[in-house]
């Protein structure tokens, strides 16, 4: 038995159970050629329900205006955008593991990789909701396009970083999309090959574009992956960059600081490994996944939870003080009245924050805490309240009291309207995810192969038998051969 | 339709560390390699096979610049040339606020022209049909296709392959190269024609 490459023992494996690689598309592909379960209908039905309650949401905001939300001249910024960044925020995890991890080459990422960029375009098709429907005349929304018009033509502001923000997200999504798509299309002809019914054949015969695994297709789509990897990494950062730009070039205290680009980026990856948590506990319980999203996998995770918490945290701290430090009394008044005040009208939503984003994640310091998973399932919702209260906290609070205290608006709640229609995005996501988690691979199939030789449990343990029987043999044949 | 109906000789690997040595010891008896199907990328096969390596991100770079001298160039003509907008007095030729949207853009054309040039390379798009030398090339088996000619002798191939490893072993017609959908039809075409001799 000569097997290609070698993997310190030390690593836990990445494939429980006796494996071989049909067993593995066995595994993975089955759940998606059952019927539906009665609990798939359930979620289902639920989640089409939210959509419709989120369309009529929509629709009393077109037909009314903008009014329908408790929006008003001082907080014109309110559960949208904070919902929008919020929603972006959640897709970056999904591209940090499948484009920075791979080129991190960090073999776990192949367990969840598929699922996570799954979760980053149905998220980032929620956040586009929101500043599309908070143009109020949405009709006229093709105007923030650059396009020749009879009105001079007049161009689009390219200095502007809402403008900017059209063509990150845009971006972002279509790049997304192509990465998440070409990697699907092998396991799509797995599906194919294994289809009974001429339907099914027909519809995955379409969707897979006729992928056959000829090598040489193959070494173009692992140089396509790598590039797209490459290109999806700056652009992961660039986004949640630009969406801090929003907020950091503009003059109002509390948002005009130059430590939001890093900050927003820690964060956004911060929630979207929490909402990864949140779906794949539930995916790999209910899909009889767990030796393919192991507990290592869910334990990797709440590691860069508590990093990115703690970056986060680090932050905080750090504009709290700068705006201390800097003596400028607009900056100091936003900080420690409008919102490190506990008394203030929404002093309590920044102790929130403080308490979701920065404490609770330190209890993954516990590595027994890492590997449970009613915490970890319980963390992850912790914490992505607190990025949502994050959210909150940086947009209402530093414009409800702005420089006219005649034009202070200190009660702002939102309307059923505005609930529903993030309700509704909620509705979006699941429904997306459902029919994702039904009719294709969750598990991105062929990279779990390429990977099970080195880090399948069984495999490891063969290796392992070599390598006490022969130490000195098994390194000449099997560790240099690797190299 | 180019390249015409070939005969193959298939032989079906479960392991990829059989395979190796297989791919060696076929290209050192002279066989043609016309293909080996694998259901996952296998690192090194395509050296042991001897093609050579793919340009694609080299194309990837191409359409890269291509997005960045479009967004430059579009960005300077219409705030120098044909609007010039007064934002603030500032500078009309605003390069630093122009690199988020540059930047964007040369992502957006590289990866869309590189998954493109990637589908036309590969030939992959909604409703091609392909021929599928065997069904569990995108499961568990590594399927190697070698190419036969007027002077092969497929019976010794069939056991050549059988001494290198190979658990299933048969012979096939197939078409190469382009095509769209008509591939099964010649297929059975060329069957007829073969019972009826």
């Amino acid at each position: 038995m000569s097997l290609l490459k070698y993997e310190s023992q030390q690593r836990e494996p990445l494939v429980d159970g006796n494996k071989n690689y049909h067993q593995v598309t066995e595994d993975i592909i089955s759940p998606i050629e059952m019927k539906p379960t009665r609990l798939w209908y359930i979620g289902f039905y639920i989640s089409v329900g939210l959509l419709l309650f989120g369309a009529y949401s929509v629709y009393r905001e077109v037909t009314y205006g903008i009014g329908q939300w408790n929006l008003n001249k001082t907080i014109g910024w309110g559960w949208d955008i904070t919902n929008f960044v919020w929603w972006v925020g959640i897709g970056h995890a999904g591209t940090l593991i499948s484009a920075i991890l791979l080129l991190f080459r960090q073999g776990w990422r192949t367990g969840v990789n598929r699922a996570a960029e799954a979760m980053t375009i149905f998220a980032v098709m929620c956040a586009g909701q929101f500043p599309i429907w908070h143009m109020g005349r949405v009709w006229m929304a093709f105007f923030v396009l650059p396009y020749p018009n009879s009105r001079g033509p007049l161009w689009v502001n390219f200095n502007s970083p809402l403008l900017w923000d059209v063509f990150a997200i845009s971006t972002y999504f279509t790049v997304s999309l192509l990465f998440w798509y070409s990697g699907l299309l092998p396991d799509l002809a797995t599906v194919r090959d294994r289809a009974k019914t001429k339907l099914r054949k027909m519809l995955y015969g379409v969707a897979s574009f006729g992928w056959t695994g000829s090598t040489k297709h193959w070494q173009r789509h692992e140089s396509l992956s790598l590039v797209l990897a490459g290109l999806s990494t700056p652009l992961v950062l660039s986004v949640h960059t630009i969406v801090s730009f929003d907020f950091a070039t503009s003059v109002v205290p509390g948002w005009h600081t130059t430590i939001f680009p890093p900050y927003f980026v820690a964060g956004a990856i911060f929630s979207g490994f929490a909402m990864v948590q949140t779906l794949l506990i539930v995916v790999r319980k209910v899909m009889g996944l767990q030796d393919y999203i192991t507990l290592g996998h869910i334990e990797a995770m709440n590691k860069v939870i508590v990093l990115t918490g703690s970056i986060v945290g680090c932050a905080y701290l750090t504009e709290l003080f700068i705006a201390w430090y800097g003596q400028n009394p607009y900056e100091w008044y936003a900080f420690s009245q409008n919102r490190a005040n506990i008394f203030s009208p929404y002093g309590w939503s920044y102790w929130l924050m403080m308490f979701c984003n920065v404490v609770s994640p330190q209890l993954f310091w516990s590595r027994k805490l890492r590997r449970n998973i009613t915490v970890t399932f319980f963390m992850s919702i912790v914490v992505n309240i607190g990025m949502w209260y994050e959210r909150f906290v940086i947009i209402v609070t530093s414009i409800y009291r702005d420089f006219l205290p005649s034009s202070w608006s200190t009660y702002y709640s939102p309307s059923i309207w505005e609930i529903g229609f993030y309700l509704g995005t909620f509705g979006l996501f699941f429904t997306c995810f459902f029919l994702f988690a039904k009719y294709f691979p969750v598990i991105a199939l062929a990279e779990i192969k390429s990977i099970l030789k080195t880090s399948g449990e069984n495999y490891k343990a063969k290796m392992t038998d070599i390598e006490k029987a022969d130490s000195e043999k098994f390194y000449v044949e099997e560790v240099e051969h690797a190299h | 339709m180019a390249g015409g109906i070939k005969k193959f000789v298939v032989g079906s690997f479960d392991d990829e560390a059989v395979l190796f040595p297989a791919v060696k010891s076929v290209r050192k008896q002279g066989y043609k390699i016309h293909d080996v199907y694998t259901p996952f990328p296998v690192h090194g096969l395509d050296h042991a096979m001897g093609l050579r390596e793919t340009s694609l991100h080299t194309a990837g770079f191409i359409y890269a610049i291509t997005g960045t001298t479009t967004a430059l160039s579009f960005m300077s003509w219409v705030f120098t040339k044909d609007w010039p907008l007064n934002i603030g007095g500032k500078p009309h030729f605003a390069l630093p606020a122009w690199i988020p949207i540059t930047f964007e853009l040369t992502v957006l054309f590289s990866a869309v022209g590189m998954v493109l040039t990637f589908c036309y390379l590969c030939q992959l798009s909604p409703f091609v049909k392909k021929h599928h030398f065997h069904p569990r090339a995108t499961d568990d088996l590594f399927v190697m296709a070698i190419e036969c000619t007027d002077k092969t002798n497929d019976a010794e191939v069939q056991s050549f392959l059988e001494k290198a490893g190979a658990k299933e072993i048969n012979v096939q017609h197939a078409e190469t190269g382009w095509w769209i959908g008509r591939y099964d039809r010649e297929q059975k075409l060329y069957k007829e024609k073969d019972i009826n001799l």
